[in-house]
């Protein structure tokens, strides 16, 4: 590991690190100066997922001296269609040691801070002390507004990126004169209404494309050249492939950095999310819910049983267990289809989205509808292990 | 038909561009045509069309949710005129919610 800076405090280059950079150095952007203040600097990623892996990369590569990461994940199968610091014999090690040992390898004079940890309000003002930028690659509104706010108390810029299936945006946040992110969107959405990346899926490439932006923005910061995305929101559009550019105002009347600030401590960022406990488990007060190894029994049994897979197509193809499929949000208008004399059992991947089938079926005037506890996971979990799972 | 050239300006039609997650609620479209004379004629219009949009931007008091916002070209409605901010035919109008993707 490292190359430390307290041996060279005024991060002079040695003969290697000058034929590394080469590239850089005659380029009058950056050249020895601003290779210098590359590797002075110090830039924590939150995250080494989708955006973060190739903003970490990059970032290495480029020789900033020093990196933080957070995180506290380990590494599955699903991440690796894009978190690309990541390899499939990684799978099942701790991101933070996988994406450590990538970053050593492409640059070894870089050092590598971890932080094995989930980002809180008890933390995050302790690990932003020791760096100059924040590069926000984390996956939840919670931690957004946390980042934003404890870039805004600490005074480090929040450079943003984020994804949704082939959409992205990307801005540099809380810098002294620009718009922090609440600016933007004083108020996350309540939990449900906008669907995760888990739930809504990402294009592979989308993180890479943004978080390639956000570490270009990072070095831009760094080297004090160009126009960095203050006051600008980007928007990607991927399958368009066409990118437009919104004017962002820092609103004076803003929580966090306006004139007469609320937020002026770090706060319960679930609480103010509306999280309370945890986050996959569906709102089930009052839903009769079945087990897989119930209706497996009971379908062999013979029992009349009516399967309704409220997924979508898609996923559908991917694996079934030859459920009726109507998605979630076209049974307002094919209820039709559905008896409400006979039993029916709703499903779909976890069993959040089929909670809500069941709900909405109870209040047309079904009475026996149930939600299969776990989905098509459980159901691929401890019955049938043929079934794929995505 | 003999409309005179500039006849679309006068309907005030602009194009409002409806983001991914919204889309299922929109037809899958990517965008709608819409009529007004006003970034609040211009919603009606569309929720109008696609109600089931409704829910997902306005709050029960008809309030616009705080985590969408709305653009007129590359400007915040928020820092014109609000609702009342007078659209013109060929303006883009976009819908942006704060999305939080990233792992
Ligand atoms: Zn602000």
């Amino acid at each position: 590991m490292a190359i430390a800076t307290e041996t060279a405090p005024t991060a002079t280059l040695n003969k290697d690190e000058i034929l590394r950079y080469s590239r850089h150095l005659i380029m009058p952007e950056v050249g020895m100066d601003g290779q210098q203040k590359l590797k002075a600097a110090k830039v924590l990623c939150i995250g080494t997922g989708g955006l973060g892996s190739p903003l970490a990369l990059y970032l290495a590569a480029a020789g900033v001296g020093t990196l933080g990461l957070v995180d506290f994940d380990v590494v599955d199968y699903t991440n690796l269609q894009r978190q690309i610091i990541h390899t499939t014999a990684d799978v099942g090690r701790k991101k933070l040691d996988s994406a450590a040992e990538k970053l050593e390898a492409i640059n070894p004079f870089v050092e590598i801070k971890k932080f094995d940890t989930r980002l809180s309000s008890e933390n995050a003002l302790e690990i932003f002390r020791d760096f100059d930028i924040i590069a926000d690659g984390t996956d939840n509104f919670p931690t957004r507004y946390l980042v934003n706010d404890a870039c805004v108390l600490s005074g480090k810029p929040n450079v943003y990126g984020s994804i949704f299936r082939f959409e992205g945006q990307a801005s540099v946040f809380a810098t002294e004169e620009g718009p922090c992110y609440r600016c933007l969107y004083p108020e996350p959405p309540p939990p449900g209404l906008v669907p995760s990346c888990a739930e809504g899926g990402v294009l592979g490439i989308l993180p890479g494309l943004v978080g390639v932006m956000q570490a270009t923005e990072v070095v831009k910061l760094i080297l004090g050249a160009g126009d960095p995305l203050i006051g600008r929101l980007l928007l990607i559009d991927a399958l368009g492939m066409k990118f437009r550019e919104l004017k962002l105002r820092k609103n004076p009347d803003c929580p966090a950095c306006g004139t007469r600030p609320t937020i002026t401590k770090l706060i319960d960022y679930n609480e103010f999310c509306g999280i309370r406990g945890e986050e996959e488990k569906p709102v089930s007060s009052g839903i009769p819910e079945i087990q897989v190894e119930e209706l497996k029994r009971r379908l062999d049994a013979g029992d009349d049983l009516f399967v309704l897979d409220v997924r979508e197509p898609h996923e559908y193809q991917i694996c079934n267990i030859g459920g009726h499929l109507i998605p979630l949000n076209d049974l307002p208008k094919r209820v039709s289809e559905l008896d409400s004399s006979r039993e029916i059992v709703a499903h779909c991947k976890m069993g959040g989205r089929s909670a809500k089938a069941v709900a909405f079926l109870q209040q047309s005037g079904f009475k026996k509808v149930h939600n299969l506890t776990g989905g098509i996971i459980a159901w691929a979990d401890r019955v049938d292990p043929k079934v794929p799972k995505y | 038909m003999n409309l005179p050239h500039d006849f679309p300006h006068l309907l005030g039609m602009a194009k409002i561009h409806i983001p991914t997650p919204l889309r299922q609620y929109a037809g899958k479209q990517t965008a709608v045509e819409v009529a007004g004379e006003t970034v609040a004629d211009a919603m009606s219009d569309l929720i109008a069309k696609h109600p089931d949009l409704k829910r997902h931007l306005y709050t029960d008091g008809g309030k616009l949710r705080s985590f969408v916002n709305i653009y007129l070209n590359d400007e915040d409605v928020r820092y014109l005129q609000k609702d009342a901010t007078p659209i013109a035919s060929g303006d883009n109008i976009s819908i942006v919610p704060s999305i939080a993707g990233g792992l």
